[in-house]
Order: C-alpha cells, then structure tokens, then sequence
C-alpha cells in the first residue's frame, strides 16, 4: 500500500482515503476477480500451443468470435445512440408517463436472462406479435443473427441509458443558458458544451452494453438458432467444450474471448479519459 | 418536475425525440413486459396466485432473497470505497484497474458458473480440501453467493465513477480545507452528491443479482427445492410445460424492478429539500 | 433505506421456509425428461419405505441435461444415485471421478436400465407433410427439430437411431453419413437441449417435425394440446435405455447406501415399473408392459450395443471433436 502511495499523485491532493481505498479495492479486485481469472488461463496451459492454435483457428470457432463480437459491438452502438436518446428525453422532458418510461429501462436487469430469451423468441418467432406480421415482410428475426442482435439490444439497453443519465441530470445548465442567451442554435449548443461532456458516459455505457453481450448466454441462446457456423455464439461452444468435459478447451476460448473484450475495453476506457483530459 | 428544458430545441423537434424514444421503448421493453404479464395471467389469477405458493417456488424465492441480501450490501460498499479511490485522484494504472472491475462483466455467465468450478469444484484447486473440513462451496449456497458476488461485482463502481469524475472534487477540498474529516467529508458533501448514483447502482446491483441465471446455473446443481433461485425455478417450470407458473415468478422479479423503482421516485422527490439544505453547506 | 429493509424482510422470510429435514435425505441426479416421472415416483417411494422400515425418508431430485448432470456429480454435486439419459454419461462419472466401478452397469438388471425409451416423431395435427417414416425426413420441403448432440442427450439418441435404421435395412455406412448430413440439413434450429426443442417445435411452430423421446412426445402431446399433434412411429428406431446407479463415494459418505440401493431396486418391482409406464416409458417387466399396450406403439427396435459397439465407440466415432456430428457441419463455407 505504501508503494501504492509513493507512486501516487503528482499534483498535490488534498483529499484523505486514497490509501485504503485503492488498497482495499486492488484486495477485492485480486481475491475476487484476478485469482478465479488467472485460474482460467492457467486451465487453459493445459492445452499445448499446437492444440490451442488448431482449436481457435478452427472454421466454427473462428466463425462464433466473428459473430459475437461483432453483433455485441453493433448492438452496444446501436444501444449506445437509443440510449442517449432516451436519457435525454427523460432527463430533460416531461410528459405522460415518462416515470413509467424510466423505470421500465431497468428491465433487462431485473429479467433473468432466459425468462428474456423466452419472451423474445414468442415475441419475434413466426407466430408471434412482432415476428408474423415481420414474417410477412420476408424478414424472420427468431433463430436467426438478427434475433442474437434483438437479444443482444435488449440486454445492453439499461447499460447505455443508466451510465448516461445521471450525469444528463447533474449536467450544468448555466453555459447552457449563457450560450443561448448569446444566440447559439441548439444544435451547436449541443455539440460543442453538451456532447463533449457526456462523451465519456456514453463510452462508458456501450462498452458495458458490449461487454454484457459478448458473453450473453440465457437470453440469445433461445432466440439464436444455433446453427454452427451461422449463429453459434461463442458461449454455446464453451458449454459444447464443458459437455465433452474438456475443461481445457472451454476455458481457452473463455480466456481469447476475455482478452478480446478487455482490449476493447481499455480503448474505450483510455479514449474517454484522454477526451476527460482535454475537455474537461 | 421545475423547468425542464432549458435547451433551445423547437417544440416539434421535441415531440420527435419523445416520439421517437418512447417507440424504442415500447417496442424493446413494454412489449416483451405486457407478454410476460400476459402469458403469466394467461388462466387467470387463481392460478396465478396458485403457481407462486408452491413449496419450491416459495423455496426458490427465499433463496433468492437470502443471496441478494449478502451480495447487495457487499457490493454497495465495495463500490463506494472503488469509486472514491478511482474517481477522486490520479494514480499509474488507473485504466487498467477500472477494466479490471469491468472483467466480470465481460466474463460469460457461463464462463463465471466454471471459474469457481475449477477452483472450488471437486476436481478443483481447493475443493478437495475444503471438503476434507466438510465445507461445502459449489452446488450449495456459498458458491451460489460467489458466483453472484463475482457478477453483480462491478454494478455500483461502474456507476459511481463517471459520476465522482464529472464532479470534480472541489467541494471536497473545500470541506477538508475548512477542517471536515475525511469520513464527514464524504458523509456531508460526496454522498449527498452520488446519492442518484448510489440508489441506481443499487438498485441494478440487486436486480441482476436476483436475476442471474447462467453463472449460478453452473454452481447451483438445480437440486429442486434447495439449490434452485427464481430464474432457475422459472426455466425449470417453464421446461415442466408450466408456462403459467413460470412467467407468474417472472412476473414477481419484474414487477420488483418496478416497485424498486417507484421508491426511487418517491426517494428523488422527499429528499429533494435535504439536497438543497446540503448544498447551501 | 427501502433497499435495506426489503433485504431484511428477505432474510426473515427465508428463515421462515427451512428445507424440510428428514431422518434420512437422497439426491438423485437425473435429467430434464424424468421429472415428472421422479416427482411422482420419490412420494411412492418414500411411503414405501417408511412402511418397510419405519424410517422417514426425503428424496430431492437436480433435473438439468444429461450431460449437465454428469458434470456435475463429477465436480461434486453430492448425488446418492444418478438415473441419466445415457450410459456414456455414468460410464464419465465412473472414469473421472471414480465414484463408482466401471462395471456398474452389471450391477443393476437388464443393463441397469430399469425403463427404456425410443425416439419418435412428433408432427403437427393432420400431419400436413405426410410424414410416416425416416426416408420423409430428408425430402427438401421438411423442416427437422432436433436438438444439438453435442448438448444433449435426446439428440444423440435422435441421431443414432437416424444413422442405425439406415444400416438396418441395409443400408452401407456411407448411405447412413449421407442421410444424416441431409437430415441435419433440414434443421433450421439446434436447440442445446431436449425439452427446449420441444418448446421451439410447440410453441414457436418451428418446422413439421420433432424428433422426440417417446415418452417426451406422449406427455407433450397429452399436455399440450392431443389435438394439435399427433405421434407418428417409424419403421425401426433404437432402444433408448436410460440407466441408473448408485454412486457409491456419495453414499458412504453419507451413511444412505442401503437407501439408494432399495431406491433404484424399486424401480423393478411391479410398482415401480407401473409408475414408470404411466410416466410414458416403457416398462420392463412383462406384465406391466402388457397393461400398458395400448400406450407403446410396436416398433423395430436396435440396440447401440448391436448396431453402433456400445456407448463408448459411438461417442469417439459420431459426438467427440471432429468426429460424425461435426463434419456435417464442416464444409460450411
């Protein structure tokens, strides 16, 4: 801890806590956290290079990384710009109920995740409210990628909306004020004194929206299809790995899925400081 | 609510972005809620009632409570302690510790479930041992706690800390400048401020950890009765073609995340003259 | 706060349900398409046994997929006896946790599978795509529901009776790898288990036909409406013999082997078997089996012991990594 703080601020903070609290949450961060992770890369060594690489450059894996990380990805930008929407709308408007609007967001959480799945595939299947009259467009979500996608947006939703939010409210509107009291159209106003401030937030959110749905299991496995090469999500073949008891291989492509998510998410993480830095 | 819109937006243009946020969120979200309710009462509300008073559904429900009430608070704190540490100083390597609390996020449920397999499992690291002292972990409570602990972990950090971040710490400053203890300080000045995104976080830590499904899953062994929770219970019923009894304890955790929210609402609107009070300090 | 004190009403509340604790409790692993079957079977049991013993008696059942289970009980769920889908799921219990003798299968009669199944087909009412036998699966206009062998242990069955009727009626093996890779290309959904392919078939109206456990297809159709689908037999299809063991470690350890052993041994007695065949699986006693003609369709049966050289050689050639399964599924792109 000592160590912890000799390396510390450069600047002079005048604040107490640094010390037990970063002690403490590197503790729980370590116990909780690093220790079962690194026990899944070190399950993972028991694969030699060869099988590794043969594993993950295999035509079904590879095809499972690309379709889980890039429907998560899509879904967390898609949920990224609703959810900025939607936090403005009930952040800064009033109208009929919109308390019923923004407890509503939390859904997804509160779902568990199969009960979820459950609902989405009787929503969009053939036969459902959605899925007939989409049907008769030509278009079918359930058991198809798209249906992952609905999944996957409905999954990251409370995420891009709730990281958002609260700094919407807290956001202050005097250099709001004064820009339009000096005659600054709304759309400038936006750009230049609000987004810039919300930024970060917003990052924030579509990379946990992206990180939720990465590795979503409950709620796409009903709505996916599953069919190998086309919409097998990477967690269904880790459970494929675990029913053939090879713990070895589940956990090497948990372990490359969890890299690939962590560099996403550090980019995310040191863009929105950077962006702090400059803007705020 | 006082003065809502200050931003220079037309009238029209409003009514669009209301227009269209509330479709995205009927279409997303009340939509697969009205099915819910609507498969849930779908024989009526005899059976409704009927379904939630079965012995294992009560079983699943208590369960599921015991472990909230362990993880939530645990959590809680844990995030406030992260977020006062992260937000409020510069430090080597902060990124890299926010990604870390993210990690779980980002870890499959599924993949969580086999992290304390692995360890606590029978083949595992600590599982023989720890059963030679007749400790059990996996398939049994403690491990189901873990495993929502390792899940739910990140909720209200990540919540806080854009928060704390965008507030700057002047008035904290201000109040220690002024002679306040570190613990007044945060008491008075911080909590005060962070006290939407405490209840938010909260709320969202307990509503994922009363609905966690997949990594529990892997640890619980679905022993009917004893190691089931409610979204276990719920995919069970529904796999016993029970479809009514299934969404009837769906229903129970969306209806919960409604009624938390009402609180809040309820919360926002007493305390607002205590914020005002707190911020003329 | 309100957060706080719901949690303490939860609190309360759970140390107001305790689980019910009983002179003598078992654990029988088991998997999704036997709940109704043990929910019914565990009450019969316990009452028996008190009669016999005096001794009370609490049987809790973990129902998930076969293979699920397995995992399970050998990462130490504290199972007294596992009644799965398949052999090679115990024969894995027996091999990696060693929680019984590799030959367990000797220790219980007919080849400790006290009920046997088959798989079927289940299609939609009037069966529109005149479907009656395998050869209709693979016609271009059939949509096939079955579930991922990899996951499931309905769908290896499925599959195995899809490859073993061809070599039954004379099939070669290559013949039987063509009908299986056309089958599975007829299959628009892999769900990862039994009872969730079933619900895609019933009530998302995923493709026109199901292949099915037996006794899965007779409860869902008596569930879920008989006037919505209906079962169709083909001419020949495999003998499903879910089996049961007692697994012994677990016993020891918890003093219950003479009380896991008479749970399973019941299961053969005319009652057990009676229960057995209510539930839609085949009884094997001759007597009951003749009670209940009218439920079980005839049908030319082969075993995978005949057709395939038992579990272990099916496993290596059809489900492991790049094995049968797999290849159909190969030359994707």
């Amino acid at each position: 801890m000592s160590i912890a703080v000799a390396a510390a601020p450069r600047r002079r903070n005048a604040l107490p806590g640094f010390g037990p609290t970063i002690g403490l949450t590197v503790f729980v961060v370590c116990v909780l956290i690093l220790i079962p992770v690194a026990g899944l890369f070190v399950k993972a060594t028991d694969l030699s290079v060869a099988q590794a690489l043969a594993l993950l450059s295999s035509p079904r894996v590879l095809a499972a990384f690309r379709l889980s990380f890039g429907l998560a990805l899509l879904a967390a930008a898609v949920d990224g710009i609703a959810g900025l929407l939607i936090a403005w709308v009930l952040v800064r408007y009033d109208f009929p109920l919109r308390r019923y609007f923004d407890a509503i967001i939390d859904l997804p959480f509160a779902l568990p995740t199969a009960v979820a799945g459950i609902a989405l595939t009787a929503l969009y299947a053939d036969n459902g409210w959605f899925g007939a009259p989409l049907a008769r467009l030509g278009i079918n979500v359930a058991f198809t990628p798209l249906g992952i996608f609905v999944a996957l947006l409905f999954i990251g939703l409370p995420y891009a909306v709730r990281t958002v939010q609260p700094v919407l409210a807290d956001l202050e509107r005097d250099v709001e004020e004064a820009a339009l009291t000096l005659g600054a159209h709304p759309r400038q106003i936006f750009s230049r004194v609000i987004f810039p401030q919300l930024l970060p937030a917003i990052l924030t959110g579509i990379g946990l929206a992206f990180a939720r749905g990465v590795g979503e299991y409950g709620s796409v496995i009903f709505i996916a299809g599953n069919m190998p090469g086309i919409s097998e999500i990477l967690p269904l073949l880790i459970v494929i790995r675990l029913q053939q008891y090879d713990y070895a291989g589940a956990a090497l492509i948990a372990a490359t899925m969890l890299v690939g998510s962590l560099v996403i998410l550090l980019a995310l993480n040191l863009f929105a400081g950077r962006w702090v830095r400059r803007h705020g | 609510m006082a003065e809502l819109h200050v931003f220079g937006e037309k009238r029209w243009m409003r009514v669009v972005l209301i227009g269209v946020a509330v479709l995205l969120l009927v279409v997303m979200l009340v939509a697969p809620l009205v099915l819910l309710f609507a498969e849930a009462f779908a024989r009526g509300i005899a059976a409704y009632g009927a379904s939630l008073m079965k012995s294992e559904t009560l079983s699943a429900i208590g369960l599921t409570l015991k472990i909230a009430a362990i993880v939530v608070p645990i959590n809680a704190a844990f995030g406030v302690v992260a977020a006062w540490g992260i937000a409020k100083f510069q430090f080597p390597g902060k990124s890299l510790l926010v990604s870390l609390i993210d990690l779980p996020i980002s870890i499959s449920p599924v993949v969580a479930g086999l992290v304390f397999v692995l360890i606590f499992g029978a083949r595992g690291w600590l599982g023989p041992t720890l059963s030679e002292h007749g400790i059990k972990v996996i398939f049994a409570a403690p491990g189901m706690i873990l495993a929502t602990l390792f899940v739910t972990v990140a909720f209200v950090a990540r919540q806080l800390i854009p928060l704390m971040e965008q507030q700057g710490r002047e008035e904290e400053e201000a109040a220690i400048v002024l002679g306040a203890s570190g613990f007044q300080t945060f008491w008075r000045v911080t909590l005060p401020n962070i006290r939407w995104g405490l209840v938010y976080g909260i709320l969202l830590c307990n509503a994922r950890a009363m609905g966690e499904f997949g990594a529990v899953a892997v640890v619980s062994g679905q022993i009917r009765g004893m190691t089931m929770t409610m979204p276990l219970q719920i995919l069970a019923l529904y796999q016993d073609y029970d479809s009514v009894g299934a969404f009837a304890v769906a229903s129970l955790l969306a209806l919960l995340a409604v009624v938390t929210l009402a609180v809040r609402r309820f919360l926002e609107w007493r305390y607002r003259e205590e914020l005002g009070y707190v911020g003329s300090l | 706060m309100s957060v706080s004190r719901i949690l303490l009403a939860a609190l309360v509340l759970s140390a107001v349900v305790p689980a019910a604790r009983a002179d003598k409790t078992l654990l029988n692993a088991s998997y999704d398409a036997t709940r109704e079957l043990y929910a019914d079977y565990n009450q019969v049991f316990a009452t028996e046994w008190k009669k016999q013993t005096g001794e009370t008696i609490t049987i809790s059942n973990a129902h998930a997929g076969s293979g699920d289970q397995a995992r399970a009980v050998i990462d130490g769920l504290d199972a007294d006896v596992a009644t799965l889908a398949l052999a090679y799921d115990i024969d894995a219990i027996s091999a990696q946790a060693k929680l019984l003798p590799p030959d367990w299968v000797k220790r219980l009669p007919n080849n400790s599978a006290p009920y046997t199944s088959t798989i079927v087909f289940l299609v939609r009412n009037g069966n529109p795509k005149n479907i009656h036998d395998w050869a209709d699966l693979v016609r271009p206009d059939v949509k096939v529901i079955t579930p991922n062998p990899k996951t499931s242990g309905a769908a290896r069955w499925a599959y195995l009776a899809a490859w073993g009727q061809v070599l039954q009626s004379g099939g070669t093996p290559a013949q039987a790898r063509d009908y299986v890779t056309k089958l599975y290309k007829n299959v628009p959904v892999l769900d990862s288990g039994g009872r969730g392919a079933t619900t895609t078939f019933v009530q998302r109206h995923q493709g026109d036909v199901l292949l099915s456990w037996e006794n899965e297809a007779l409860l869902a159709a008596r569930q879920l409406g008989p006037d919505q689908f209906s079962m169709v037999v083909p001419s020949s299809s495999i003998l499903a013999e879910p089996s049961v063991a007692v697994l012994d470690k677990n016993t020891a350890k918890h003093g219950t082997a003479k009380e896991a052993e008479a749970y399973l041994r019941f299961l053969y007695t005319p009652e057990g078997q009676d229960i057995v065949a209510k539930h839609y699986f085949r009884p094997r006693d001759t007597n009951v089996a003749a009670h209940y003609a009218d439920t079980f369709a005839k049908i030319k049966l082969f075993t995978i012991d005949d057709v395939f050289g038992g579990w272990t050689k099916a496993n290596t050639e059809h489900f492991a990594d790049g094995a049968g399964f797999d290849q159909i599924y190969q030359p994707v792109h």
